[in-house]
C-alpha cells in the first residue's frame, strides 16, 4: 500500500496551490539537499511531463528551490524562494524535457558546488508525497509501499553489518535491502525498505556510525 | 489494516465503532503514538483549515488575478436571505471555494486530499459545523472519517489529476467529506459508504484541464460543486438511499477512466477549458507564451 499514514491523506500543511507540484516538489527538493549534505552552489533542474507543462503555474519552480534551500511545505518563505536563491548567489537552471518518463510529475535535479555534485530523479505521486528513483546513476528499486532510507557509506567492512544492527536494535524488520557501489572502497549505496515507520532517533543514530556519510529518509 | 471501503465498514460495525475510531487505531498502530499525539496533530490540521476559510471568507486574490473574491460574493448573497437551494449548502460552497481561493494566492492550506481539492471537506464541515454543533473532538473525528475513505482511494484508485483526473482529486474529496457528514450527522458506516459512491458517481470522468496550468480555474468552482454534491449525496445516504453500485467497484471504475483518460486531460494544461480560445488566451495573457507554442 502506497499510503500508510492518514496525514499523507488529510495533510501536509503547505504553501499552496498543488499538493504534487508544490508540496511533493519541495520535499524532492529537499531530500537532494538533504543528501547533498549542504546548500548547493548551482542546481540544473529537468521537468518532464506534467512537471514539464504546468511547473510556472503550479509553482513547482519556486517549491524546488525552496526545496533546496531546506524550507519544509509549510514554509511561506517558497514562495520567494527564487529571489532568496539568487541574493545566496545560487545558480539555477529548469529545462523543459519533451521525453516521456514513466511518471507524469518527474523531475532530475543535479546539483553542485566547488566540493561535489550529485544528481537524483525524483517523482511527485499525489497529495505531497515523493518518491526517489535515481541517486548518481543508481536506479533504486524501491517499491514505495514501504518506508524507506538511503544510506550513503563509504565501502568498508562492517559498514552494512552495523546499519542493519541498529535496525535491529529498534526493531524494525528490513523487506528489501539493495547495495551497490561504484567501484571497490569508494562511495556506496544501500537502500533499505523496512516494514514500519522509522523514527528520527533512528536516523540519528544511523548518522553517528563510522563510515556512513547521509542517512535520508526516502519515502515516509 | 483495510484494505477497501467494504472492510473497513466491517471493521466498524463488527466491533461497533465509528469509521473514525477504526481510522485513529489504524495511525496509532501504523505510527506507533499514542492517541493524544494523533488527536493533537490533525487538531493542527483542523485550526490550519479554519484559518484557510476565515481568511478567504475576507477575500484574496490570487497572483494571477483570476481567481479570488467569490467566497465574500457568496457570504453576501447568504446574508440577503433570497437564496433558492439552501443555506447549510452555499455556506458549505462558499467556505470551499474560501479555502480554495486561499490556496489559489498561494497561502497556507491543508492539502485534503491535494492542495487543488483542499476545499471541500473544510468547507462542508464549517458549514454542517452551524448545523449540528460539534464538539472540538467530533470535528476532529470529521477529518479522520474523511481520511478513512480517502485512504482507501489514495491505495485503490489515485488522489492525483496528474494520473487520475479531477475525478481523483476533487472527487475523492467530495466522496471524503459526504462519508465524514453522515458519520457527524448520526449515520452509520455503511451509510457513510453509500454517501461515498454516490458522490464519487457523480463525479466520473471529470477531466482535470486547469487555465494556463494554474489551479484556479476550473478548480475553484469545482471545489464549489464538489461540496455541494457531498452534502446532497449525504442526505440521500441518511434518507436511506443506497448506491446500486458498491462504493468499492465505483472507486475501481474511477480507477480504470482515469487510466484510459488521455493525457492532454490529466493535469497537463493542453485539453478541456485550457485549450478553448479564452483558456488559451488567459494563458498567454499571463505568461505571455505565444498561443502555438502549447498543445
Amino acid at each position: 500500500m502506497k499510503y500508510k499514514s492518514v496525514f499523507d491523506i488529510i495533510g501536509p500543511v503547505m504553501i499552496g496551490p498543488s499538493s504534487s507540484h508544490t508540496a511533493g516538489a519541495a520535499r524532492i527538493g529537499r531530500v537532494a539537499r538533504s543528501l547533498f549534505g549542504r546548500e548547493p552552489k548551482w542546481a540544473d533542474i529537468s521537468l518532464y511531463g506534467s512537471f514539464a507543462k504546468t511547473y510556472k503555474g503550479h509553482g513547482t519552480d519556486v517549491a524546488l528551490v525552496g526545496g533546496l534551500l531546506d524550507f519544509d511545505t509549510f514554509d511561506e518563505r517558497i514562495i520567494n524562494a527564487l529571489e532568496i536563491a539568487k541574493e545566496k548567489k545560487m545558480k539555477i537552471k529548469f529545462r523543459e524535457e519533451e521525453a516521456i518518463s514513466d511518471h507524469p510529475n518527474t523531475a532530475r535535479i543535479k546539483l553542485g558546488d566547488d566540493l561535489g555534485e550529485l544528481e537524483l530523479v525524483g517523482i511527485s505521486i499525489g497529495g505531497g508525497k515523493i518518491e526517489i528513483t535515481e541517486l548518481n546513476g543508481f536506479q533504486l528499486k524501491l517499491s514505495g509501499h514501504h518506508p524507506a532510507i538511503l544510506v550513503v557509506h563509504n565501502d568498508r567492512f562492517g559498514a552494512i553489518a552495523s546499519v542493519s544492527n541498529i535496525l535491529a536494535k529498534y526493531e524494525l524488520n528490513i523487506g528489501q535491502m539493495d547495495v551497490s557501489r561504484k567501484e571497490k572502497g569508494q562511495m556506496a549505496l544501500m537502500t533499505i525498505e523496512v516494514d514500519s515507520m522509522i523514527d528520527d532517533a533512528v536516523i540519528e543514530e544511523l548518522k553517528s556510525l563510522p563510515n556512513i556519510t547521509q542517512v535520508t529518509r526516502i519515502v515516509d | 489494516m483495510f484494505r477497501n471501503v467494504a472492510e473497513l465498514v466491517e471493521l466498524a460495525e463488527s466491533q461497533n465503532k465509528k469509521v473514525s475510531e477504526i481510522m485513529i487505531e489504524q495511525e496509532m498502530e501504523v505510527k506507533q503514538k499514542t492517541r493524544e499525539d494523533i488527536m493533537s496533530f490533525m487538531d493542527r490540521n483542523l485550526e490550519v483549515m479554519e484559518q484557510a476559510v476565515e481568511r478567504g471568507i475576507q477575500g484574496v486574490k490570487s497572483h494571477s488575478g483570476l481567481t479570488g473574491g467569490d467566497a465574500v460574493l457568496l457570504q453576501k448573497y447568504i446574508e440577503k436571505g433570497q437564496f433558492l437551494s439552501g443555506e447549510t449548502i452555499l455556506d458549505a460552497v462558499s467556505k470551499a471555494v474560501a479555502t480554495n481561493e486561499v490556496n489559489a494566492a498561494m497561502g497556507t492550506i491543508c492539502a485534503t486530499p491535494t492542495a487543488g481539492s483542499a476545499g471541500v471537506v473544510p468547507g462542508t464541515l464549517f458549514a454542517v459545523k452551524a448545523k449540528l454543533n460539534p464538539t472540538r473532538e467530533e470535528m476532529i473525528r470529521f477529518l479522520f472519517a474523511a481520511g478513512a475513505f480517502g485512504f482507501v482511494v489514495a491505495n485503490n484508485a489515485s488522489i492525483s489529476g496528474a494520473a487520475g483526473g479531477c475525478q481523483a482529486e476533487v472527487g475523492s474529496a467530495a466522496g471524503m467529506a459526504a462519508a465524514a457528514i453522515v458519520e457527524m450527522a448520526g449515520g452509520t458506516p455503511a451509510q457513510s459508504a453509500e454517501a461515498m459512491a454516490i458522490t464519487l458517481k457523480n463525479m466520473l470522468g471529470l477531466v482535470c484541464d486547469p487555465v494556463a496550468g494554474l489551479v484556479e480555474v476550473p478548480c475553484v468552482k469545482r471545489n464549489a460543486m464538489g461540496a455541494a454534491n457531498a452534502m446532497v449525496a449525504a442526505d440521500m445516504a441518511l434518507a436511506g438511499v443506497t448506491s446500486r453500485i458498491p462504493c468499492d467497484e465505483v472507486i475501481d471504475a474511477m480507477f480504470k477512466i482515469g487510466q484510459s483518460m488521455p493525457t492532454a486531460l490529466k493535469e497537463t494544461a493542453q485539453g478541456g477549458l485550457a485549450a478553448t480560445p479564452t483558456g488559451r488566451e488567459l494563458e498567454a495573457k499571463i505568461f505571455g507564451i505565444p498561443l502555438n507554442k502549447r498543445g
